[in-house]
This record gives C-alpha cells, structure tokens and sequence, in this order.
C-alpha cells in the first residue's frame, strides 16, 4: 500500500499554510521563509508522485528546485538587508511604495 | 511503516503552524527547520533516501543557515535581546526539541528493524537520479548552474558597500 493521496494531501496543506504565510504575515523574514515553505511543498509533490510511478524524474525535479530555492533565498536575504538599511523596518507595508 | 508516515506528517504540519505563529524570528526559524527535518523523513519513507540526505544537507542544513545569518546581522537592538534571553526559557526550545527527538526516534526505528529502504515502496536510489540527472536532464543542469551564478552575482551586488563620499570622487562606481 503506497501512501499516495495522503502524501499529496499533506503537501496541499504545507502549501496552503505558506499561502497564509505569505498572505498573513508582515515581516519580510516570514514571508520568505513561507515562500520555502511552499518550495518545499512543490517539491515533495514531485517525489511522491514520482515514488508512486517509480521513475527519478520526480527527484530531479526536486533537485531543480532546491537549486531555485538556493538562488532565490541568497537574493532575497540580500534584498532584505538593503531595505532593512535603507529603511531601518523590515515590515512590507512600509516598504509597499515603489518609490520609497 | 504507515505510523512513521504519518507521525512524521503530523509533525511537518504542526511545526509550520508553529512557524507561521511565532513572532519571533529565531523559533519561527527552529520550528521550519523542524519542518523541513520531518519532510525529510517522509521522504525517506517514500523510499527516496538520496533526496531526504539533501533536504536535511541543503534545505535544513545551508538555507536555514543564511536566514541565521540574516537574523543575526539585522541584529534588532534591545528587543532582540531581550529575545535571546527568552530564547533560554525552557518553554521556547522545548517543542522544537520534543519533535526533533520524534523524528530522530523515527529514524533510529527505520535503521534497527531493517527495513531500509521499505519493503512496501521500492526505492529510487541515487544511481538512477544520476542518470536521468546527467542523461536526459543535462540541460537543466546547466540552466540550474546559470541561475545559481545569477544568484551569487545578484547578492555579491546587493550586499556591496557603498565608498564613503570623500573617496567616492576618485572611485569609479562598476
């Protein structure tokens, strides 16, 4: 018995609660760390579909994403530390204006 | 077998929640690495050991480091520290720890009964990620390693200092 539905169920839900995350929370920090979140979801959907079918295509994919997740979260930590000395707040509706 | 699935998934739920719950920055942090760990096991589980070793390596161990990183060089005054001082509370690491020790109870379980990789899944090993990485995959490969060099440009530009404004005359601005 291969546990499938619960394995997509349970990454819906990981992605559903960093969609909140993103959606709910003010600080930069949070956001991004519920953007990994939902990296993290994205790719477990990958590897269990593709442990259900038995092909390694799903854990490429799994590694393609990480290899995002990497590159994006060194260019948004730095991001956050420039706003974060620009405008001394890291809250995103202080910074919601484009120009400042 | 299914009891480790399951606990494991109970535990990646419920350390997000924490996560998304906490204000402060550092035990949101332990609580998603929590997260990521038991996304691991389920991995693991899933009879994909070779990805479950690098979400533990690259998610919990390098990503999670560059947020520490971040947190400790936004360095937030008074209030971080009296954070710190909270952080030692025994009610702050305590479910952190409770479901690390789960997870770590897991995983001895998996390696004593032998049952690795599980019987009910046939596992995809690393040889076979290898080939279709390097094979049919080569191309993403390569876009892969563009996009990480695009992010190491990216944040060695935006973590350049600016040269004070004396010297700034005789600076070329790159």
């Amino acid at each position: 018995m291969f546990p499938i539905r619960e394995g997509f169920m349970i990454s819906g839900a990981l992605f559903t609660l960093g969609v909140i995350g993103v959606l709910a929370r003010r600080n930069l920090l949070f956001v991004l760390m519920s953007i990994e979140v939902m990296l993290n979801a994205a790719g477990m959907a990958f590897v269990v579909a593709g442990a259900r079918w038995r092909q390694p295509d799903g854990q490429v994919m799994f590694l393609f994403i990480l290899a995002m997740a990497a590159a994006e979260v060194s260019v948004g930590l730095a991001l956050v530390l420039e706003l974060y000395h620009q405008f001394k707040t890291l809250d995103t509706d202080a910074i919601s204006r484009m120009r400042g | 077998m299914t009891i480790v699935f399951y606990t494991a998934s109970a535990v990646a739920i419920i350390a997000t929640i924490l996560m998304l719950t906490r204000a402060n920055a550092v035990h949101a942090l332990l609580d998603l690495i929590v997260s990521l760990l038991a996304v691991a096991v389920i991995f693991f589980v899933l009879g994909a050991p070779f990805v479950a070793a690098l979400e533990v390596i690259i998610y919990a161990g390098a990503i999670m480091v560059l947020f520490v990183f971040v947190v400790m060089l936004l360095n937030l005054g008074e209030p971080a520290t009296r954070a710190e001082r909270a952080l030692l509370r025994p009610s702050m690491w305590i479910v952190p720890s409770v479901f690390a020790a789960i997870l770590l109870a897991e995983f001895i379980w998996l390696l004593v009964s032998g049952d690795v990789p599980p019987s009910a899944v046939a596992g995809i090993e690393a040889k076979e990620t290898g080939m279709a990485l390097f094979g049919q995959y080569l191309i993403g490969v390569e876009l892969a390693s563009m996009l990480l060099l695009g992010g190491l440009v990216a944040a060695y530009h935006l973590g350049w200092r600016k040269v004070p404004q004396t010297e700034a005359t005789h600076v070329s601005h790159p």
